[in-house]
């Protein structure tokens, strides 16, 4: 019997010629990646007597969530990391300047296929789209790793998603990996890793993958996999500029399921408040008057993001009554993004640009909601209060649709723009 | 190591996720504060009334969402025992281990007892009681990776310890 991807890293991580589903290991990490949770990571590492780190090549830090700093505690702390980050001798440190961490661990080239990440936030399953077997862990784990360079595992079963066709215009991988978490629920991969593949997956640049192994984290994913194929190596030649193996799961290997999908009439998809999987059509979704749209978070702001919201509003206005927020993914994003006249083009729309980062993602930094103020966001999460007053309401949808949304005032298909 | 909890029963259903524990506006607090906030958006009371050795009980997939340790942290300030689930969002439930709060994966959870029943823990026996009810629910052992952890009260105690060895 073969080995999934995730079996196959965690054998290897472990020490180990091969692992099985349920089995617990104690695998070496090959990288460690902390944002704004080094603060806490290093509370906790100082408080127990640790100075030193276990390998300060392998971490990775930079800071998002509240950069630059709203209140003068948030300054505080990002004052206490980096006086944290030269007493560890961190040499990865993205202070400003950067971006969203997952996608500057991306782009900056830190990761690779076959690698086992983990880091201290709940989206670094964002690196399967480059075949690495990648997790979020809390802050006192973080803390254990930065000590040790290990963690235990419990190999997960793997599920793996078939997706075939092709999207159809306007239709992106948002949509996909939405109409997924509606059909499958939020629990569909609890404890899982995934595995996406067939010819709609082949199709997808590396930015659209990024997108569909961010949200395996609200079906549950404990990893994410797209397969490595010629997108991935062409895309780490450019940016890792060292040397790098594939894994890939054997053609026997083992899965709790299987799952064929066909995208070629597929909508685009919409999630209400305030559970991920509360999924419907755009066309079913009702009268739904906005006042804030979000292009931004780790989710979907990279350059084709960008370039589809510009290319659905262009000429147009964003609508009186809404505040549409723009927040690049990192801060090379939003440099290519000039380049290309599309911030230029979303501005001259009535777009507010703001600074590489989380933005109002989570509901910390700027840009947040007033009791029974509605927003669409390309965002990955909906939960009650997320993105501010727990009277407010979240809806989820792809770049295309959160832009006519901004241009309608009210939820909208970007087909019919 | 913590053997007996012994309190009140919290209840709450499926897919309780962690913003609602300890949302994103208020994760920069001190846990002196940031406690009283604790499902402040759909459990006003749960802040004050919670008591040393309570207990919360969910359906599925509690601890869904961010990875945010405060959620649990928040939960064991305010003297949470245990919390009782028929699953867990895998974060949390690693996270609740490496703070040293029992999280408890126990088939029939859903179904153990109602708001401020009377409600035990034994780790040792691996039983959960409804003192209320008399309902007893049996749950499967820690493995030893998270039993150590847990023995220890967290990760941060294991390091001193280790750290001391």
């Amino acid at each position: 019997m073969g080995a999934t991807a995730a079996q196959k890293i965690l054998a290897r991580a472990s020490g180990k010629e091969a692992v099985r589903p349920g089995e617990y290991v104690m695998a070496d990490i090959d990288l460690a990646m902390v944002h704004d949770s080094m603060g806490p990571v290093c509370e906790v590492l100082f408080r127990a007597g640790v100075d030193k780190a276990w390998d300060p090549d392998r971490i990775v830090c930079v800071l998002d969530h509240w950069n630059p700093p709203p209140t003068v505690r948030d300054a505080e702390t990002y004052n206490f990391i980096r006086s944290a980050v030269k007493k560890l001798g961190i040499k990865h440190f993205y202070g400003q300047n950067a971006g969203v961490c997952h996608q500057v661990l991306i782009e900056k080239g830190h990761i690779l296929p076959g690698m086992l990440v983990v880091g201290a936030d709940s989206h670094t399953i964002s690196y399967g789209a480059l075949g690495a077997a990648a997790s979020g862990i809390g802050h006192s784990e973080m803390a254990y790793v930065f000590t040790t360079g290990k963690l235990w595992f419990k190999v997960p079963e793997t599920i793996k998603f078939i997706i075939e066709g092709s999207l159809p215009p306007r239709v992106s991988s948002k949509d996909v990996i939405l109409s997924l978490a509606g059909k499958y629920s939020v629990e569909a991969a609890q404890y899982k890793a995934v595995e996406f593949a067939g010819t709609a997956c082949n199709d997808l640049s590396i930015a659209s993958r990024i997108t569909m192994c961010n949200m395996a984290a609200e079906i549950g994913a404990k990893f994410a996999f797209f397969e490595t194929d010629k997108k991935t190596t062409d895309y780490l030649m450019e940016r890792a500029q060292r040397h790098f193996g594939v894994v890939a799961a054997d053609s026997d290997a083992s899965y709790e399921a299987v799952y064929h999908e066909e995208v070629s009439t597929l909508e685009p998809q919409v999630a209400s408040p305030f559970s991920v999987d509360n999924v419907k059509p755009v066309s079913k979704v009702g009268d739904i008057k906005i006042h804030q749209a979000v292009l931004g978070s780790c989710t979907n702001a990279r350059l084709e993001d960008l370039r589809m919201a510009a290319g659905v509003m262009a000429g147009r206005k964003v609508h009186p009554d809404v505040r549409m927020l723009v927040i690049p993914a990192s801060w090379e994003v939003y440099r290519d993004a000039v380049r290309e006249g599309i911030i230029m083009r979303l501005s001259e729309s009535g777009a507010i640009i703001c600074n590489a980062g989380c933005g109002p993602c989570m509901g910390g930094h700027m840009g947040l909601l007033a009791s029974g103020e509605v927003c669409i966001a390309t965002t990955n999460r909906n939960f009650k209060g997320r993105m501010g007053s727990p009277e407010s309401e979240l809806y989820l949808a792809s770049p295309a649709t959160v832009a006519a949304s901004a241009i309608t005032g009210k939820i909208t298909d970007p087909r019919g723009l | 190591m913590i053997s007996k909890i012994k309190g009140r029963v919290w209840k709450f259903g499926d897919n309780v996720d962690t913003d609602v524990m300890t949302s994103g506006k208020y994760i920069n607090l001190p846990m002196d504060e940031l406690k009283g906030h604790a499902f402040e958006e759909v459990r006003p009371e749960f802040a004050q009334k919670a008591s040393p050795g309570d207990m919360i009980v969910a359906g599925r997939n509690f601890g869904c969402g961010s990875s945010r340790e405060t959620a649990p942290a928040a939960l064991k300030a305010l003297g949470i025992g245990a919390v009782v689930a028929e699953s867990f969002a895998r974060i949390f439930y690693r996270n609740s281990i490496a703070i040293g709060l029992p999280a408890i994966i126990c088939p029939g959870a859903a179904s153990l007892g109602n708001d401020g029943d009377e409600a035990e823990a034994s780790l040792a026996d691996r039983k959960v009681i409804n003192h209320t009810t008399g309902k007893v629910l049996d749950f499967q052992a820690f493995p030893d990776e998270m039993l150590r952890v847990l023995e220890c009260g967290g990760i941060e105690p294991l390091l001193k310890q280790m750290k001391n060895a």
